[in-house]
């Protein structure tokens, strides 16, 4: 999301986002560290700390408001979309934040968030996804892979998982970036980015539930495979990869296909180069449901793709209409039409 | 009936228009309303649909149907019974006959009544009058559609469109018949059909052809005359419920200086308000069609968190689902408010029928203690009194507010005379916009006991709301016991102390004596009108105490109740407002009159009862 309105802003730091309540995530749970990059991003993006308002639903996650010192709306399960729509729709002048969960987002609240992204509404959505429901003490959630262990799932589900960057980009998103909560550096970028894009902005973290789901992204995320397993995204840049800097991505008929780079006769200019604004959505799609083994998993920004946003349109609607229009005032409108008079 | 005079002087007249759900009865019954109003009559109107958009051509299930009551006195009701039909075809008849007047007119068209036709709507013979023993009614067999083809057979139009005016040939034998001039309706076709001159002159044409035709005939003897209504002076409209409902929002919002946002999804018989208020934009409305009611009130709350007056619009079946979010702004203490334009229930029950079973809903249809102010319209046009108010109270009390209307207001419609929004209060929102110090957003003003309203993008302000329960100054998480308690208990006494906004209760007719009618919502008008004919029949010692605000009660309903023998709660249910009055005012003893048919009272049911009582 983007706002216009940048006000002289004493210099704002990250203590400054923080509330006076006591933070009550678990010790090692992968929310301290989306939190930290977020308070840190929040001084850069030059924005009146009263303007922020972060909007939650329920979950782990959702805890997330309490503990930003800006306006904040701890809701109900599943529904922030919904709300954090209505408050954007309300007063677009305001850089709107959503911080939901896989659960709350992707099961309960999945029809608010399509809807939301298909109206294309200039807020910012950041999904913890940590494949499990956490707060009700661990049963699998619409990302938990097939065959996941759960105590809902004692014998394995048996179910497919969503992958939230297909079902964004399925719903006409806009914009849709992935990270790993401990990437703090990464993280902070995203989020400013995320800021920047008028339109919905969905990031999703893979974030490690250190209860009930731990190191469920260890086999991407840790620290000695990470080059390996991860694919960073920029935009205009090659899509390499890999510890030494040595794979990379190409499209191979309709199919992204890892090669090595120097092996089979590919070479660095073989590689796709990552365009994150082009409109067709088909290669994002493809980066968004890369999956280990067979592939890295794709982080950074996937899609930023600028469009036209609801908010907007709405308020040129008011205008365009306002400027037609024969009603000035109420009684206006009550004196309108067909009346008559009794004498 | 030749024997009598040319023309009958009436107080009143009931006339319904009934015909396939595709003939346009609703058209012409609302032509038929405005050139009675235009003219001077009161009137109240009720269209009678089915939930079907084109159910089978021709069947029962197909009628549609649209009654107009107009008088030149007061008129309250659409009318118990006819004194004339319009059947544009057999099963028109068929599902009419029982509203019709006893020995009433019944203008029919003899072409539809072929075999095929009566079999159909399910005539067995091919005579229905006989079938149907209406020897004593006044029938008029007019060949209405053979008319209308021969009238534009000359105009150049397609056969569908001309068989599709023959309403309008009917609505001329009706204008003929009760002295209307043909102007206003014909002035409607010119704005309506602008660019279809050709549109306008058929028309034209098939209206003129009706009444001449009906003037040619001798079957159209008498002629009715109702003079105009001695009604207050003023500047008059028609409204609809509906209509009436949005307009009383976006009233509030401007006496407010708010923006006016609706969160909404469409469902019968409620869509109308979110359709007026989208047509709004001209004044600022903002109206989100969400993807379900969760998402309508859901996105009304979260605008109501940004500082809008903020509304939701549904029905029963939407408000079971909008319960958990209501709740939300229940524990957040944010103003919203939400209509419910009840219909028959439950499940998807009678979309198109009106009942008045959601009270308990509106009430206690929550998890937890869950208070929230319920008030009830009463009569089309004071939708906008109590969408107004209902505004009013939820922004000033930082509550919300639960408004019912039902299907019967909501497309029922009568004039109104326009108010003056100078007379209209105004509505101060508790906004808070300097820095005030050491401020806590659920810090409350110790008579309303309401919180002040921190808007996001305040400075100073920033804090946290939710739904989880809260400390009872800082908002923030508080799971203390006795903190618990003392919030629900600062809910309800929070609710409670509206009362100090709700006037007294009236009571009409007797102000003390044998039996206190009561009612509630959109039944006031088949209840006064029972009244007035109670005492137009020397009954004199019954009332009449009609609630429009349920939760809080008034505060002298207990007073009003003692002064009766006996009550009597009429309402179209299974006896909610009944329960709802023994729970708070146990000592009284209730009689309950209810009905549940998916229909409003009709006068006679209730004067009958009330008589019948009064000899026991």
């Amino acid at each position: 999301m983007s706002n216009n309105n940048h006000q002289d802003t004493q210099q704002l730091t990250a203590k400054d986002f923080k509330s006076d309540q006591e933070v009550r995530w678990c010790p090692g749970c992968g929310d301290h560290a989306i939190m930290n990059a977020i308070q840190r991003a929040l001084p850069e993006m030059n924005i009146p700390r009263e303007k922020f308002a972060f909007i939650s639903g329920i979950g782990c996650s959702s805890r997330f408001p309490y503990y930003m010192n800006t306006y904040g709306f701890h809701s109900i399960h599943g529904r922030a979309s919904a709300i954090a729509s209505g408050t954007k729709t309300a007063n677009p002048d305001l850089s709107v934040w959503q911080v939901t969960g896989d659960g709350d987002s992707m099961a309960i609240g999945g029809n608010h968030l399509i809807h939301t992204v298909r109206r294309n509404i200039d807020f910012n959505i950041i999904i913890f996804n940590n494949e499990i429901y956490g707060l009700t003490k661990g049963q699998y959630s619409p990302t938990s892979r097939l065959g996941a262990v759960t105590k809902t799932s004692p014998y394995g589900t048996i179910e497919n998982p969503f992958h939230p960057g297909e079902l964004v980009i399925g719903a006409q998103g806009k914009f849709f970036a992935r990270s790993v909560d401990v990437n703090m550096k990464l993280n902070q970028e995203i989020f400013l980015e995320a800021e920047k894009h008028k339109g919905t902005a969905v990031v999703e973290v893979l974030q490690n539930c250190v209860i009930y789901n731990d190191k469920t992204h260890a086999v991407i995320a840790d620290k000695k495979h990470k080059d390996d397993r991860q694919l960073v995204l920029r935009h205009g840049e090659p899509m390499i990869f890999g510890a030494n800097r040595d794979k990379g991505i190409v499209l191979d008929g309709l199919k992204l296909k890892v090669v090595e780079i120097g092996k089979d006769g590919y070479t660095e200019d073989d590689i796709l180069v990552h365009d994150a604004k082009t409109k067709d959505p088909g290669i994002h799609l493809m980066l968004a449901n890369m999956q280990y083994p067979d592939y890295p998993v794709a982080v950074g920004i996937i899609r930023s793709v600028e469009a036209d946003t609801y908010d907007d349109k709405m308020v040129d609607q008011i205008k365009a209409v306002r400027e037609q229009s024969e009603f000035k005032c109420m009684d206006d409108l009550l004196n309108s039409g067909s009346t008559w008079e009794v004498k | 009936m030749n024997k009598q005079p040319d023309v009958i002087e009436r107080e009143e007249v009931v006339v319904r228009f009934a015909g396939d759900s595709g003939d346009g009865m609703q058209l012409t019954g609302t032509l038929f309303s405005d050139t009675s109003a235009f003219i001077g009559n009161d009137l109240s109107t009720f269209p009678d649909y089915p939930s079907e958009i084109r159910a089978p051509q021709g069947t029962i299930g197909g009628v549609s149907g649209f009654q107009v009551h107009f008088g030149h006195k007061q008129v309250n009701t659409p009318g118990d019974f006819a004194d004339v039909l319009v059947a544009m075809n057999p099963a028109a008849l068929k599902a009419n006959i029982k509203s019709v007047r006893s020995g009433g007119t019944i203008i029919a068209d003899e072409d539809s009544f072929t075999p095929k036709g009566l079999r159909k709507a399910g005539y067995e013979t091919d005579d229905p009058i006989k079938e149907d023993k209406l020897e004593g009614y006044n029938i008029i067999k007019a060949p209405i559609t053979t008319l209308t083809k021969e009238t534009l057979k000359d105009v150049g139009l397609d056969p569908k469109s001309i068989l599709r005016s023959k309403n309008m040939f009917a609505l001329g034998m009706v204008y003929w018949l009760f002295e209307r001039p043909l102007k206003y309706t014909e002035q409607f076709f010119e704005q309506k059909f602008k660019k279809k001159p050709k549109v306008i002159e058929a028309n034209k044409k098939v209206l003129e052809a009706g009444y001449h035709y009906a003037e040619t005939v001798e079957l159209l003897r008498p002629t009715y005359k109702i003079s105009p209504a001695e009604i207050e002076k003023g500047t008059y409209r028609n409204i609809d419920g509906n209509k009436a409902t949005a307009w009383g929002f976006i009233a509030a919002a401007e006496k407010a200086n708010l923006e006016l946002f609706c969160g909404s999804y469409p469902i019968t018989p409620a869509s109308e308000i979110l359709q007026e208020l989208s047509a709004r934009r001209d004044f600022g409305v903002k109206t989100f069609q969400a993807e379900d009611e969760i998402a309508g009130i859901c996105t009304a709350i979260g605008a109501s968190f940004a500082g809008s007056l903020a509304v939701t619009t549904t029905s029963g079946p939407g408000l079971a689902l909008k319960s958990e979010a209501l709740g939300l702004a229940v524990m957040a203490e944010l103003p919203l408010v939400v209509v419910d334009v009840q219909r028959g229930g439950p499940s998807t029950g009678l979309p198109t029928k009106p009942e008045q079973s959601d009270l308990m809903q509106a009430l206690y249809g929550r998890n937890g203690e869950s208070p929230v102010v319920v008030m009830a319209a009463s009569t089309p046009s004071n939708c906008f009194h109590y969408a107004f108010t209902a505004a009013k109270i939820a922004v000033e009390h930082m509550v919300p507010v639960l408004l019912l209307t039902d299907g019967f207001l909501a497309n029922g419609s009568e004039p109104w005379r326009i108010p003056k929004m100078a007379d209209y209060p105004e509505v101060k929102a508790p906004i808070v916009s300097e820095g005030k110090k050491d401020w806590m957003p659920y810090a409350r003003d110790p008579e309303t006991l309401s919180r002040t309203w921190a808007i996001p993008g305040t400075p100073g302000y920033e804090h946290r709301i939710g739904g989880l329960e809260k400390d009872e100054l800082k908002g923030s998480v508080s799971h203390d016991p006795h903190n618990h308690e003392k919030m629900t208990y600062l809910r309800e006494e929070k609710v409670n102390r509206v009362v100090s906004e709700v006037p007294d209760q009236p009571i009409e007719g007797a102000q003390e004596g044998d039996i206190l009618m009561v009612g509630w919502g959109g039944t006031y008008g088949h209840l006064r009108t029972a009244l007035d004919e109670l005492r137009k029949q020397g009954i004199d010692n019954v009332g009449l105490a009609h609630f429009n605000y349920i939760r809080p009660l008034p505060a002298n309903t207990g007073e009003v109740l003692s002064r009766f023998k006996r009550i009597v709660v009429c309402e179209l249910n299974n006896g909610q407002f009944v329960s709802y009055l023994r729970m708070n005012h146990p000592e009284f003893k209730y009689l309950q009159y209810n009905k549940v048919q998916g229909q409003p009272f009709t006068t006679i049911e209730i004067t009958e009862h009330v008589k019948k009582l009064l000899e026991a």
